[in-house]
């Protein structure tokens, strides 16, 4: 490899040619800060404070200049310091600084800057005292989902780029010129008006408080206050190996115990699993397919979890839906029989129940009011947290987390299975799914349950398993524009699969729109592995193994695909051009 | 949009092709057809949905060009210049005759739909000044009676 | 006192484009028919001879770049004609396209000799598409005759050049703005590297240069070398076109020597101050040129005499302003329009320009800030150091000057 000799403030650093100073000067543990900057995406240049001395009286952005031999690198001379702090100053002043107020203080790469030079919009000398106004858009609340607030917005691209080119959608344009220069939908349209998919990856890039969930905590609160419902809550299987971040855990730490007792601290009546209603959906999802392959019926079959996806797909494909199961998402089997078995089992009218999910995602909070997910006004799943409101929630009620003493979800919603807990990684579906599908139509127990082939976080992912004479072509698809690939091939007619899984996120759930934020893609890998961690820490590993799955279908359900399991689980999809 | 312009607009894609390259060229075709001389979401819409490119690409493009408007104008967009060689040979004195003449301000459209005005940076007519543009053409050394000559040449 | 001259505006009115007989009875074509029979080689070295330097205002030697773009290898190589002219106060390529368009197509097919380019594009600014018919004609007319496309002249050239219509920015007259916008997107700077002349239009090799720069490589080529720099001083050789304008007698495109003095250019050439009033000050090089008082008029026009006092030549416009104009006016609308102009792109140049405008509307309506005057200095040096590009670059450099020579007018007046 080719190598390069350069200074960085006096120290001498040799790395391979192609590296750019801001790479080389971490290796040598200075810390250029930057803004624009995002280790999973391209190079932007646009917020300008990276800026070190090249030569003399030369400033280049160190995020895009690559290392040159003999190159003597200043970052704190005067002129890089006052430069810097030039910028950061230029951003401030049209920024809405509202930070005590800000859902992201605290965790803000803006206000990290702040702290480092000293200064708030308040005593820059370049506003007129007590001046507040920022010259913006006025905040886009309109949709249940996602909220851009447009004075906080640093126009750094970051949310153009994952609409665009992570997730296919391409809602958001770099629109107009100078200072009027805006991200926002084509046409200054909000997001309800858009094809929006309301992923939330734009939050999980986003570096300040510019991007961020319709939060919903106080509704949640408010329930909780009342003495007259019934409060639940399901928590996701991908919050249990994140939430641990908001409270100093490395990534993929499982607190799945200590989730437990904190919500039942914080007031929840009943503390329940989402993976329960995983395995019911593997049920569910795994006769289905086996109905589809047995009498002729639309293949390949795509899963339907992923709000996120199932959005994509009905605006920019609604020519899949016959491709799509009719299987709920997890959240709305267990909303839907919060509403129905349960409040049969506890006596409690459904419109006394108080049904809150815990999920890495935002468009889980869209998913939860769409109107087939509410019966005679009554919805399924009435508040929907993500994993960052969540730790709000712990926070404001005072729990020191880390020092809790584990507990145990309660019956019968918390007896679950490796194979619900691995739906919060991609490929985990199919896996479970698989583990199923194999022994009920083999009647013989599978020998290698670990697919270890549909593991991992790249984007597409393909393998086959012999089920007794059939052999079952699968796909894994995360990330929408990675769906669009294999989409695109079903669209042709040339897809070779059964059975494809996809989910909206890079990563899966465990990458989701809702999930802490600061994430890349080793954090990713780590939450991943976390999640297979604890599949193997299981007693069951296979959803139609879950004792209680059993009782729910003799007590209630009867089969898979029965009559009441299709009015209840399952569900229809609609165009939305 | 009526179905007229519609097929106006996948004409003039067929005739420039959908390469992205030539985004340009067909918005600037499509603003043209239009007699208030601007592009509307729909047309919008339809460009991107016909040229495989996203809307919010299309609309990147139509919101940083001067040229292109997003909101409706007029037959005839005329344009003074505002910029300084403009403002120290008095230009000013050009838009007030203007907007008397048409008995609208700037930014306006007069209500027959024939004209509107804008100010614009310098197009290159310094050694004329003060000048305007009407459409894409370029009248210079202004006074008031050669103002209204002009003028009457485009209501006919 | 006069100096004005004919090199590269020779045949100025003396034909009549796009007719080529007559481009060809008064010696057109012959600096093409010239480069054809020599090698690539010889031409980049008659150009680096002359000295010739990009005229678009960055001012880099057209001759190095030409040898730099000639080792690029490929298939295809673009070369591209820098017609944006944007400048305010600029119209000089806007004379050179109208009455002079062969002359300007001949230097590009003679550079893509040089360069090894196979395909070129005019950029044309939106706000000159009433010139767009009469450069077809002209190309078609350079078609018919054997100029332009396959073996040109019976050689092993094949080139051709189309006419793409900008739709309206400044900024596109950046290089890779420019290629942006061919390629349909909005015109925002690239990343560098990689560069325009390894990685350009639809990432290919690719040459951009200025209209003056092509219309000057045809009269290099056309009388050679040494005519060029018989003229103007040995630092700055040859000749400059001038877009005189603003409150001045006889403004106009003018074709100088280097080496004349802006005194020569405004009191001479462009026969003094209209109405016979004062000069206030004479802007240089476009609305992102400084303003400089009458005391500058002595300087003479050439790279190293600007150089000096750490000015720029531009685009070689030359605005002249009198005693009836406010300074802050003045300035005003050259901030409204860098805030019109800027692509937003940068934090530098897009906030610097609000707050800058913010500024000077403060002052205006006296209610500056104490601490404004050194708010100008601050936010005028971040843009300078850390803008994207040139625009933001030199968006305060009106400003900075105007502070530096008339700080009474603006700020002691005003109690600052």
């Amino acid at each position: 490899m080719d190598f390069v000799n350069l200074t960085i403030d006096q120290v001498a650093v040799t790395v391979p040619r192609g590296t750019t100073i801001l790479e080389a000067a971490r290796k040598i543990n200075i810390n250029i800060p930057t803004l624009c900057h995002h280790p999973d995406q391209k190079v932007k240049a646009n917020c300008r404070i990276c800026l070190v001395e090249t030569g003399e009286d030369q400033l280049d952005t160190a995020c895009s200049t690559q290392v040159r031999e003999g190159m003597k690198v200043l970052t704190t001379s005067k002129l890089v310091r006052e430069t810097q702090k030039g910028v950061l100053e230029l951003i401030l002043a049209n920024h809405d600084q509202d930070c005590l107020k800000c859902i992201r203080n605290g965790n803000c790469e803006l206000q990290d800057l702040c702290e480092r030079f000293a200064i708030s919009r308040g005593d820059l000398g370049l506003i007129a005292p007590g001046d507040v106004t920022v010259d913006a858009r006025p905040k886009d609340l309109f949709n249940p989902a996602i909220v851009r607030d447009y004075g906080k917005c640093i126009k750094c691209n970051r949310c153009v780029e994952v609409c665009r080119e992570v997730q296919d959608a391409g809602i958001l344009s770099a629109a107009f010129r100078s200072t009027d220069y805006t991200i926002q939908p084509a046409y200054g349209r909000t997001l309800d008006a858009t094809l929006c998919t309301y992923c939330g990856q734009c939050i999980a890039v986003c570096p300040v408080g510019a991007i961020y969930e319709k939060t919903e905590t106080d509704r949640v609160w408010e329930a909780l206050d009342r003495e007259d419902l019934h409060v639940i809550v399901q928590v996701a299987p991908a919050v249990r190996v994140t939430l641990g971040e908001e409270f100093g855990c490395e990534p993929g730490t499982p607190v799945t115990q200590k989730i437990v007792a904190a919500l039942r601290r914080i007031g929840f009546d009943r503390v329940y699993d989402t993976d329960f209603t995983a395995d019911l959906t593997i049920i569910e999802e795994g006769y289905e397919l086996i109905d589809r392959i047995r009498h002729q019926g639309t293949l390949p079959m795509i899963t339907s979890c992923s709000p996120g996806w199932i959005n994509y797909m009905e605006g920019f494909f609604p020519e899949m839906i016959p491709h799509v199961s009719t299987c709920k998402s997890p959240q709305q089997m267990f909303g839907a029989l919060s509403k129905t078995y349960y409040a049969d089992k506890t006596q409690i009218p459904p419109s006394k129940i108080f049904t809150v999910s815990i999920m890495p995602c935002t468009a889980k909070k869209f998913e939860a009011k769409r109107e087939e997910m509410v019966q005679k006004g009554i919805p399924d799943v009435d508040a929907v947290l993500t994993t960052r409101e969540l730790a709000k929630l712990i926070k404001v009620a005072g729990i020191d987390f880390n020092r809790l003493q584990g507990e145990e979800f309660d019956a019968p919603f918390g007896m679950t299975t490796g194979a619900g807990v691995i739906f919060g990684a991609s490929g985990g579906v199919m896996e479970a799914a698989l583990r199923t599908v194999y022994e009920v139509l083999t009647k013989e127990e599978m020998p290698q349950i670990n697919l270890y082939a549909l593991r991992g976080t790249e984007g597409i992912k393909v393998s086959s398993l012999q089920i007794g004479d059939l052999e079952v072509k699968v796909a894994v698809a995360n990330g929408l524009k990675n769906a669009r690939q294999l989409v695109e091939e079903v669209k042709a007619g040339d897809s070779p699969y059964h059975f494809i899984e996809i989910m909206g996120c890079p990563g899966g759930c465990l990458g989701g729109g809702g999930q802490p934020i600061n994430t890349d893609l080793k954090i990713k890998e780590a939450r991943m592995k976390g999640i297979y961690q604890v599949d193997q820490t299981m007693a069951i590993r296979k959803s139609h193994e879950n004792p209680r799955i059993k009782e729910l279908y003799e007590e209630f359900l009867k089969e898979p695909n029965s009559p009441v399991a299709h009015r209840i689980l399952h569900t229809h999809y609609q165009s939305r051009e | 949009m009526d179905e007229l312009m519609r097929r106006e607009v996948l004409k003039i894609i067929e005739s420039q092709g959908k390469a992205r390259e030539a985004l340009i060229p067909v918005l600037k075709a499509v603003q043209r057809v239009n007699p208030k001389q601007y592009i509307p979401q729909e047309v919008s819409q339809l460009v991107a949905s016909t040229m495989g490119i996203s809307e919010s690409e299309v609309y990147e493009v139509v919101s940083f060009y001067a040229e292109f408007s997003e909101k409706p104008r007029a037959r005839n967009v005329i344009r003074i210049c505002d910029s300084t060689v403009c403002r120290v040979t008095h230009h000013r004195k050009t838009a007030e005759l203007l907007e008397a003449a048409l008995g609208i301000r700037v930014g306006e459209a007069t209500e027959d739909g024939v004209f509107c005005l804008e100010y614009s940076p310098c197009f290159g007519a310094c050694d004329v000044a003060p000048a305007i543009r009407i459409n894409d053409r370029v009248y210079g050394n202004l006074d008031g009676e050669k103002l209204e000559e002009i003028l009457q040449s485009y209501r006919r | 006192m006069k100096k004005e001259m004919a090199l590269i505006t020779e045949n100025f009115l003396r034909y009549g484009p796009p007719d080529t007989a007559g481009y060809l009875e008064i010696g057109g074509f012959t600096g093409l028919e010239k480069a054809l029979a020599g090698s690539p080689e010889e031409l980049v070295r008659t150009i680096e001879a002359s000295g010739l330097r990009g005229r678009g205002g960055a001012a880099y030697p057209t001759g190095k770049k030409m040898r730099q773009s000639a080792a690029y290898e490929g298939d295809t190589k673009y070369l591209i004609c820098n017609a944006d002219e944007g400048e305010p106060g600029t119209f000089k390529d806007r004379e050179l396209l109208e009455k002079d368009p062969l002359g300007v197509l001949e230097g590009m097919v003679i550079a893509a000799h040089g360069v090894g380019a196979t395909q070129g594009i005019l950029y044309l600014r939106e706000e000159y598409s009433h010139l767009l018919g009469l450069l077809e004609d002209s190309l078609a007319a350079m078609r018919q005759d054997g100029y332009l496309g396959r073996g040109i002249l019976g050689g092993p050239l094949d080139f051709d050049i189309t006419v793409f219509v900008g739709a309206g920015a400044y900024i596109c007259g950046e290089g890779t703005s420019l290629i942006e916008s061919i390629e349909g997107k909005p015109g925002r700077p690239r990343n560098k590297p990689p560069y325009t002349k390894a990685q350009g239009l639809f990432m290919k090799p690719t040459l951009v240069s200025n209209v003056e720069t092509f219309s000057g490589i045809t009269a290099i080529v056309r009388h050679g070398a040494e005519v060029f720099t018989g003229y103007g001083t040995p630092m700055s050789p040859g000749t400059k076109l001038i877009s005189l304008c603003g409150n001045v007698n006889r403004p106009g495109t003018y074709e100088v020597p280097f080496g004349t003095t802006l005194e020569e250019i405004v009191m001479g050439i462009g026969e003094g101050v209209a109405g016979g009033r004062a000069l206030k000050f004479v802007q240089i090089g476009g609305i992102s040129g400084p303003l400089l008082p009458k005391e500058f008029l002595k300087m003479p026009l050439s790279y190293e005499a600007f150089e000096k006092e750490g000015l720029s030549i531009g685009s070689g416009a030359v605005l002249v302003v009198d005693e009836t104009t406010d300074i802050l006016d003045f300035l005003d609308a050259v901030a409204a329009f860098f805030k019109h102009e800027s692509c937003g792109k940068c934090t530098p140049c897009r906030e610097g320009n609000r707050q800058i405008m913010n500024i000077l509307k403060r002052m205006r309506e006296g209610v500056a800030l104490p601490s404004d005057p050194e708010n100008i200095q601050r936010i005028a040096n971040t843009m300078k150091y850390a803008s994207f590009c040139g625009l933001g670059k030199t968006a305060p450099t009106a400003l900075l000057s105007a502070v530096r020579y008339c700080p009474e007018e603006i700020f002691t007046r005003r109690g600052l």
